[in-house]
């Protein structure tokens, strides 16, 4: 079988499983909705003022959702002896690793950013700035997929990984954070946002071609 | 294909063993010890009382010869722990993920020296202990890398499996080292610039710069003399079943 058909195999595997059962799907983006209401909540501010809290709650909330959904990257499959076979098959774990990988993204950040305008207008962020933070979530939440596939694979053979990954794959996802939020800040503010932009496209494509072999690597590892 | 192979390394493979390894560390030690003693002794007088007070900060720039150097460590012994782990990774020499494990802990307390001098630093200078600025931030990121790495390693059953996962998560993790690095360059930071590590001229009088350079020996010295001591901690620990440790324990 080709690479590109093996690959689309996998995605639609994936896809296909996610949706037989819709709660784990959802339950990322209640999270995401209930903890950016808990922050004008616990803060108590007006919604000017919370205008200029609001990209960093999005973000902050986009980057603790999409971490719910990563420890069952590769934990089911590797549970029940699934990515064993799949790593048997023939195709390269590479292979395996980015159709997984893309099949999070689409499941995750896809969903979180088409959630996402809902609550930026609860936040308070002006139409102009949607474009922006909808451009900056789409290329964060990917790079943030593949620096999750890393730590997911790394912490796949641990009873209780789950904190443990977080404690490794937040501190590579700061910079994502700081520049995601920062275009948005940008363009709310209305000055020009295609700095932090670029920067964010230049982090995805950086993660998009090393992170896959460092996460087939540490499936190795942590595998064999 | 590779039949001068075995003569060309294995020098290097008995050197890398765990045995030689152990000696060899010890033998370093004293020797180490001393120079760092003497070189950090020799800054520590220079740089309070030899150095004149800065222009502008007046006596609050000497902890500039704590700081620097353990910063400069913290990114150093970094280093050394992702290029270990790549060495025990990639070559599969079992002494490379124990330096990799005796530098961690290290790095991660220069890392919170760097940064707790830093911010005692910032208080009179810019008037808060905090900021959230390029270069502090990738330093803090720096201590959660440390954390991360060393949970990692002991969260495995198997110490090989941990070795392997710590040793790829610190060279995916040395990506951050540049950005600490140059963050002083590449934005515009509230961290004063390059001062010393810089092409050409560096922006400080000798006066001020020999005690500095002095404590850099010396904390270099000291990293070297407490890694010698942890690695030999280490290979005890890796190798406790072997037969050569309990000579080594007995004599």
């Amino acid at each position: 079988m080709s690479a590109g058909a093996a690959l689309l195999l996998i995605v639609r595997r994936e896809l296909r499983l996610s949706f037989r059962r819709p709660e784990q799907l959802i339950q990322p983006l209640v999270f995401f909705l209930i903890v950016t209401t808990l922050f004008p909540l616990g803060l108590n501010l007006e919604l000017s003022l919370l205008k200029d809290m609001s990209p960093g709650v999005l973000w902050t909330a986009a980057l603790l959702s999409s971490l719910l959904s990563l420890e069952s990257l590769f934990k089911g499959d590797a549970d029940d002896g699934t990515l064993e076979q799949l790593a048997l098959s023939g195709q390269s774990l590479t292979l395996i690793v980015i159709g997984k990988t893309l099949a999070h993204w689409l499941l995750s950040g896809v969903a979180l950013v088409v959630v996402s305008p809902l609550v930026a207008i609860a936040l308070g962020i002006p139409d102009s700035a949607l474009a922006v933070m909808i451009v900056s979530l789409g290329l964060g939440t990917l790079t943030l997929s593949w620096l999750g596939a890393i730590g997911a694979a790394l912490t796949v053979g641990l009873k209780r990984g789950n904190v443990l990954l977080s404690l490794i794959v937040l501190p590579l996802a700061m910079p994502l954070l700081i520049f995601g939020a920062g275009a948005t800040d940008r363009a709310i503010s209305g000055t020009s946002a295609e700095g932090a932009l670029y920067f964010l496209a230049s982090l995805c494509i950086f993660t998009c071609t090393l992170a896959p072999f460092a996460a087939t690597a540490a499936l190795r590892i942590t595998l064999e | 294909m590779n039949g001068s192979a075995p003569g060309m390394w294995t020098w290097f493979y008995r050197l890398a063993s765990p045995p030689s390894v152990y000696r060899t560390a010890g033998t370093l030690t004293p020797w180490l010890l001393t120079g760092a003693a003497l070189a950090i002794g020799i800054g520590t007088l220079g740089g309070l009382k030899f150095a004149p007070p800065d222009y502008q900060q007046g006596d609050a720039f000497r902890i500039i010869y704590v700081h620097a150097p353990s910063a400069w460590l913290s990114l150093f012994a970094y280093t050394t722990m992702a290029v270990a782990g790549a060495i025990g990774l990639i070559w599969r020499i079992k002494v490379g993920h124990a330096v990799a494990a005796a530098s961690a802990p290290i790095g991660a307390s220069f890392t919170l020296s760097a940064l707790v001098t830093g911010s005692l630093w910032g208080r009179p200078m810019w008037g808060t202990y905090w900021a959230w600025d390029p270069r502090l931030t990738s330093e803090l990121i720096l201590l959660f890398l440390y954390v991360g790495v060393m949970s990692l390693r002991s969260a495995f059953e198997d110490p090989g499996r941990g070795d392997r996962a710590a040793a790829l998560l610190s060279i995916v993790g040395v990506v951050n080292v540049p950005i600490v690095h140059y963050s002083v360059v590449w934005w515009n930071s509230l961290h004063q610039g390059a001062t010393v590590a810089k092409i050409g001229k560096p922006a400080m009088p000798v006066s001020m710069l020999w005690p500095l350079l002095c404590m850099f020996v010396g904390f270099m010295c000291f990293y070297g003399a407490v890694l010698c001591m942890r690695l030999r901690g280490e290979v005890l620990n890796r190798e406790r079943q072997a037969a050569w440790v309990r000579e080594a324990v007995n004599s």
